[in-house]
């Protein structure tokens, strides 16, 4: 059970990193995307606005005093 | 995206992750036993035949839109992660990548540890040290490597890019005999992100079906664009990072190059 949980932790460190928001945020923007392509308006902006998003609240997270 | 862009993407990117990778081993074999930490080194390099022999055939398989979907939103999510390191490691908000340091934390670690054998292995540390540190920074050669390969329907051009960059490294690392203390690490690590981050946007967004103006030209503007909003990110946190409120860090002496 031991080694099960440090092989599912390390895949998730290495996958996921230091802050599962960005990843969650990742997944939620290529799913906007799929549903966008899926109608007449151009969808190609909406991961690059996800990544101006997603990396400043990601940094302003871990600047943050912690209280 | 041409030949000579995917060589030298997936070399930089691989370049980074060999130097970490010969620290650890150099470490290794300094501290405690040569013949112990080459079996390590052999050990890991077997898994990673091992996962590309399954992986490989596998992602190749794949038709490219799912594939880009899958492989673009792993390298974004991995790409931010290298950007947000390297941006906090600019700005002063984490201590910059430093090999020697890294080395000499390691080395004294490893002299610490009584040797213990184990089957044919004559001091399992130095075995297990080597061994997860090639491994893991493998582990990244081999998924850089195969996402830009395939993407690019060109995986031996990306794997001899990728077998270059450790032969490079493990070379120098072998001559110098000390850490690569002089590879600018901190700016491949600052580029490597931004290209990842480039890359993953690109190709995750045409997997979910969206139409890039310009086709690929398009990466022309985006990595340029990732790049100049990093940088930017990095001056605005710098400005928030007086001395006073982090003593621990001095802004003189961080800088990305």
């Amino acid at each position: 059970m031991k080694r099960v949980k440090a092989f599912f932790a390390f895949w998730y460190d290495f996958v996921v990193g230091d802050d599962w928001r960005v990843a969650v945020g990742v997944a939620a923007a290529l799913a906007a995307t799929y549903g966008i392509s899926q109608t007449s308006v151009p969808a190609w902006w909406l991961l690059p606005v996800a990544v101006a998003i997603l990396l400043p609240l990601s940094l302003r997270r871990a600047t943050r005093p912690h209280r | 995206m041409s030949n000579g862009a995917l060589f030298a993407a997936v070399f930089l990117a691989c370049v980074v992750e060999a130097v970490e990778a010969t620290t650890i081993v150099l470490a290794a074999g300094t501290a405690r036993d040569w013949r112990s930490t080459t079996w390590g080194v052999l050990a890991a390099l077997g898994v990673l035949a091992a996962v590309v022999a399954v992986l490989g055939p596998a992602v190749s398989s794949l038709p490219l839109r799912p594939l880009r979907l899958v492989v673009g939103g792993l390298l974004l999510v991995f790409g931010l992660q290298w950007v947000r390191k390297a941006i906090l490691r600019a700005s002063g908000y984490k201590e910059l990548h430093d090999e020697q340091a890294i080395y000499s934390k390691q080395f004294s670690a490893a002299r610490e540890v009584a040797t213990v054998r184990r089957a044919a292995v004559a001091d399992w540390y130095a075995f297990t040290l080597s061994f997860k540190g090639v491994l893991l920074e493998g582990l990244e050669v081999v998924f850089i490597a195969l996402t830009f390969g395939t993407n690019q329907h060109d995986v031996p051009l990306a794997a001899l890019a990728a077998i270059a960059a450790v032969v490079v490294v493990a070379a120098a690392g072998f001559v110098v005999r000390a850490p690569l203390a002089r590879v600018p690490e901190n700016t491949m690590k600052f580029v490597v992100g931004v290209m990842l981050t480039s890359f993953g946007t690109f190709w995750g967004a045409e997997g979910a079906g969206a139409r890039w103006p310009g086709s690929d030209t398009a990466l022309l503007v985006i990595t340029p664009t990732v790049a100049a909003f990093a940088f930017g990110l990095v001056l605005v946190l710098r400005r928030g990072n007086r001395p006073a409120a982090h003593p621990d860090i001095s802004i003189a002496h961080v800088s990305t190059s």
